[in-house]
């Protein structure tokens, strides 16, 4: 029975990442409006555009091949993947041993290249412009990744996220200038990998400046519903991940149901200060222009690769 | 406050001040050169604070002290005055581009940390480790003198290698001998006035703070 | 007591200075505080003399025979300069190139930097020698500015950057040596105590001490102009006032290389090997080389004169790295004898472009008829400084020829090719400047005779027959830095 319990809980957290993800994005959005003294649509105004969006029809432009109608449903069935294997309410999870951090990243690289292919698909120049930005993104924000990431796995010699979790939650607590790069840099690296302001606007679709929006453009229906959709769990598992690897405490390590709801419990609170602090980054910062982000990259980088030293001349 | 916490806490310390002089390094505008600058002073004159603390060494308090009127205060508020009086505002503009700089940066790190190695391995010090990040910051600092053609930043950049060498003296060796320390901070502070008055020389006679402009002494072909 | 008086004496008389400020008699006031420090200088050197080394001021001083003489030297120069510049500066300040401040400004910067020089020579402590190294070097940057001329600003800044990261590294250097010396000294301000380093310097930890000899290389070398670290040194030189050129020239060069040797010794001592002297062998062969090529390319009087004091400088430190018995005999006397002459060159050199109103060398003519004691003394101190005999200068360098040729004879080549070529861009410029009729463009000028013809003779005659009690002087000194 012991065996069969992690799956069960592997299929809650598939719930959660699935159910949280509107709920964490709708939370931003209305702290968002608090902050900027605007009446807010409500917590689950995501749900609701979520829905209206499944109901309407799927307009398809002439031009467009397999990969426009075969990438909504990738993305979202990668995506969703990549959240059975993060520990978000359970370290042990049976998805978790199959795969550590950098399949995870692999994961996510899988996604983006194929929102790029489909942005380039219908032939429209938006789209274009959107896929060569969000690839030069990526290109700069992957190996950032890698690095907090990997600055972390010293800390705990693993790669595997459960694992690194672990080590994080049992070893002494120890004030580690490596950890604290790590965090800066993996901050700056969900902001741009997420398309959260000062990198892109996801509010709007002003030509010039918007990057994930303009590859999506041209879908509707559900294909945009479950694009939009995999875009709020991507920043869900962004956070968790970040949760997992710098904060993991609250993460039930055992099967027992009093742990894994106070693992529910610990989730729902530093999500709601995780968005706290999401807010407070976004409307501190301006949009940046684009010429900018790979020096906003470059630092995420400059502060991993610190980390990372900083792990071997400091600790 | 156990040895052990004290050493972490200088070691968070350490990794600000390098972070700082990364911050240096990149950072575009004025003013933010010089609060960071403040910063660096800050943390340096906290951990040396700390260090005194841990190693009983009661003249590092002393120095720390010295450090937070002169890093912290004094200086930048030297420099501020200067900058509103001559009004210098603009963006400095950099030889080389941002992320060249910085990878240099990291491997001048990479190079201090492998320079220092025989003298961390003879330390029996709690803050030994902290000695490579201290010449770093020497050498990020020479990086920033080299990169900048402003005089504001060349000034700056000057004067966080020195923190870089105040730093080197309390992680190597829990700071130098009292007279030393107080010399070189009345240095420090000569200094400071000296390149006052330059910055009015140079202002008056170049009409702009442009290194840049400098360039007609050198060997005729 | 003496030693107090010493450093006292140019202290004080720096803060009359500023308060004296450009009345009449400030040039003798000046005068008066160089002469001064220079007959307490004597004072110490015949105290030394008797009596040996010793240590004053609660360790805090020490005095042996290596820096005494360099302390006699110092004020000696030091004294000379000032009367040079009572003449000179005058005439400065009636042409408007100075004003009521500079001149304040100009006095009592001079004999602070005169103490500051005679502080980092007569301390015990490495690092308040560094202390003194860098508050020469910020006493002299805005006397190289004090012209205010674009060029000045500019070699002045230079003067400043470079120096001032220079000595930074320095300071690293001693903090490392500091580092090394407490392990066996223990903690506190005697771990820094040169009498004290000496005697267990071959017990210092010596991976470190080599690290730290790179840097204090590095910094202190970049105050001695050694190539490539040089580039400040003709700019600062051709941009002051010549009197601050004639000491940035003759003394200040002096202070750093002897701050290196003192840190070379240690460095020795620890690592029992050559290696610190061979990196001072590297650095003075490539200034000797640069320099001299430099020299081919000058225009301008004063800039060309600052690159044979970087050729001289680099023979000496590559004469101190080379080490042994006639190598440091020969490096102790040029360090002596360049000081003297380059000085007195600056001088004449100052006068001559006075009396042209520019320093540049296509425009100086006639010197011989328009003004025999510059046109001689020029023509006496480039001989005596490209090695002519019967000068100084020819026994230092004969001396360190002969050492190299037996020490390290591969090198003697290129010691000589340095020389050659430096002998050859001096003279040619020279017999132009000398020679001639009078041009148009040259006016009558009230020289400062005595410091030059001091300075000459004394060349001349350590050239011919070296007094005793010197020679004994550097015996000593050379079995100090063995």
């Amino acid at each position: 029975m012991i065996e069969f319990y992690p799956f069960i809980i592997e299929a809650i957290q598939i719930v959660i990442v699935l159910l949280f993800a509107p709920l964490f994005v709708g939370w931003v959005r209305m702290l968002k409006c608090w902050f900027q003294g605007r009446t807010s649509a409500g917590l689950f105004q995501p749900y609701r555009d979520i829905l209206k969006l499944f109901h309407k029809d799927v307009i398809l432009a002439e031009n467009a091949s397999w990969i426009f109608r075969f990438t909504p449903y990738l993305v979202f069935g990668v995506t969703v993947l990549a959240g059975g294997i993060i520990p978000i309410i359970f370290l042990n999870l049976p998805f978790a041993t199959v795969a550590d951090v950098i399949a995870i990243a692999a994961l996510f690289a899988i996604v983006r290249f194929f929102t790029a292919l489909a942005g380039m698909d219908i032939g429209t120049a938006f789209g274009g412009m959107g896929s060569s930005r969000e690839m030069m993104i990526g290109s700069l924000a992957e190996p950032a990744m890698l690095m907090a990431i990997f600055t972390v796995s010293l800390i705990s010699q693993t790669t595997s996220l459960s694992n690194m979790a672990d080590v994080l939650i049992h070893k002494e607590f120890i004030l580690r200038p490596s950890m604290a790069f790590a965090l800066l840099a993996f901050v700056l690296i969900s902001i741009a990998e997420t398309g959260r302001i000062p990198v892109d606007n996801p509010a709007t679709h002003l030509e010039l400046t918007m990057i994930h929006e303009a590859m999506i453009l041209e879908y509707s229906g559900r294909h945009l519903a479950l694009i939009e959709w995999a875009g709020m769990i991507k920043l869900f598992l962004f956070t968790t991940i970040g949760i997992a690897s710098f904060f993991p405490w609250g993460i039930s390590t055992s099967v027992n149901l009093i742990n894994i709801s106070a693992g529910i419990i610990f989730l729902i609170l530093k999500m709601g200060f995780l968005g706290i602090g999401l807010i407070l980054i976004e409307t501190g910062l301006a949009k940046m222009r684009i010429f900018r982000v790979p020096e906003f990259l470059g630092s995420a980088f400059l502060l991993s690769t610190l980390g990372m030293l900083s792990y071997f001349i400091l600790e | 406050m156990s040895i052990n916490l004290a050493a972490q806490v200088n070691s968070i310390m350490a990794a600000l001040i390098l972070l700082t002089s990364f911050g240096l390094l990149v950072q575009r505008r004025m003013y933010g050169l010089l609060h960071l600058f403040a910063w660096q002073g800050l943390f340096l004159s906290v951990s040396t604070a700390i260090v005194g603390y841990v190693s009983g060494a009661h003249h590092l308090y002393i120095s720390s002290i010295l450090t937070l009127t002169l890093k912290v205060v004094l200086i930048p508020y030297i420099l501020h005055f200067l900058m509103r009086q001559l009004h210098i505002h603009k963006e400095v503009e950099q030889l080389v581009n941002v992320p060249t700089t910085m990878l240099i940066g990291i491997a001048l790190v990479i190079f201090s940390y492998y320079l220092t190695a025989p003298i961390r391995e003879l330390s029996t010090l709690v803050t030994r480790s902290t000695l490579a990040v201290a010449l770093a910051t020497v050498m990020l600092g020479l990086l920033m003198m080299i990169t900048r053609r402003h005089a504001v930043t060349q000034i700056i950049g000057f004067l966080a290698l020195e923190n870089g060498l105040f730093f080197a003296a309390t992680s190597a060796t829990y700071g130098m001998p009292l007279v030393v320390e107080l010399g070189v901070a009345l240095d420090i502070l000569i200094a400071a006035f000296i390149f006052g008055i330059f910055f009015f020389q140079i202002r008056t006679t170049f009409d702009s703070l442009d290194v840049e402009q400098m360039t007609q002494l050198k060997e005729e072909d | 007591m003496t030693l107090l008086i010493l450093l006292s004496v140019s202290f004080i008389a720096a803060v009359v200075l500023a308060f004296v400020g450009d009345r009449k008699f400030a040039h003798e006031i000046n005068i008066l505080g160089s002469a001064a420090t220079f007959i307490a200088g004597i004072g110490l050197a015949i105290e030394v003399y008797m009596n040996g080394p010793m240590v004053a001021g609660g360790k805090f001083f020490f005095v042996d025979a290596f820096n005494v003489y360099l302390a006699v030297l110092t004020s000696f120069v030091s004294m000379t300069t000032a009367v040079f510049s009572r003449r000179y500066m005058r005439w400065e300040r009636e042409h408007g190139r100075v004003g009521h401040w500079g001149m304040r400004f100009y006095h009592a910067m001079f004999q602070l930097f005169i103490f500051a020089m005679l502080l980092a020579l007569l301390t015990n402590n490495v690092g308040v020698l560094w202390i003194a190294m860098e508050l020469a070097t910020l006493s002299t940057v805005l006397l190289v500015s004090l012209y205010r001329t674009p060029t000045a600003i500019e070699a002045a800044w230079k003067y400043f950057i470079l120096c001032g990261v220079g000595i930074a590294l320095a300071l690293f250097g001693t903090v490392l040596l500091y580092f090394a010396a407490e392990k066996v000294l223990g903690e506190g301000g005697e771990a820094l105590l040169w009498t004290n380093l000496s005697q267990v310097s071959d017990k210092l930890e010596p991976t470190v001490l080599s690290l730290a000899f790179v840097f204090l290389m590095v910094g202190y070398g970049t105050k001695v102009g050694l190539a490539p670290l040089h580039n400040w040194l003709p700019d600062a030189h051709s941009e002051g006032p010549t009197p601050i050129s004639a000491v940035l020239s003759g003394l200040l060069l002096n202070i750093a290389l002897y701050a290196l040797v003192r840190c070379k010794v240690l460095v020795d001592g620890a690592t029992g090997t050559h290696q610190a002297g061979y990196i001072m062998m590297g650095f003075g062969l490539l200034s000797i080389l640069v320099a001299a090529f430099s020299l081919l390319r000058q225009k301008d009087i004063k800039r060309m004169f600052a690159y044979s004091s970087i050729e001289h400088m680099g023979i000496a430190t590559f004469a101190f790295g080379l080490g042994g018995q006639i190598a440091t005999f020969g490096a102790l006397l040029h360090m002596l004898v360049h000081s003297l002459t380059k000085s007195s060159i600056f001088f004449t050199a100052g006068h001559a472009s006075q009396m042209h109103r520019t320093q540049e060398m296509d425009k100086i003519k006639g010197l011989l008829r328009g003004n025999p004691l510059v046109g001689w003394g020029l023509m006496f101190g480039v001989m005596a400084i490209v090695g002519m005999p019967p000068f100084g200068v020819f026994v230092s360098e004969f001396l360190i020829l002969t050492a190299t040729m037996k020490d390290a004879p591969l090198l003697t080549p290129l010691l000589l090719i340095g020389l050659g070529v430096a002998f050859a861009a001096l003279f040619r410029r020279v017999q132009p400047m000398v020679a001639g009729i009078i041009p148009a463009n040259q006016h009558p000028l009230k020289a400062a005779h005595i410091p030059v013809i001091l300075h000459m003779a004394l060349v001349l005659i350590i050239g011919l027959y070296m007094p005793s009690f010197l020679a004994e002087w550097f015996h000593t000194a050379v079995e100090l830095l063995k």
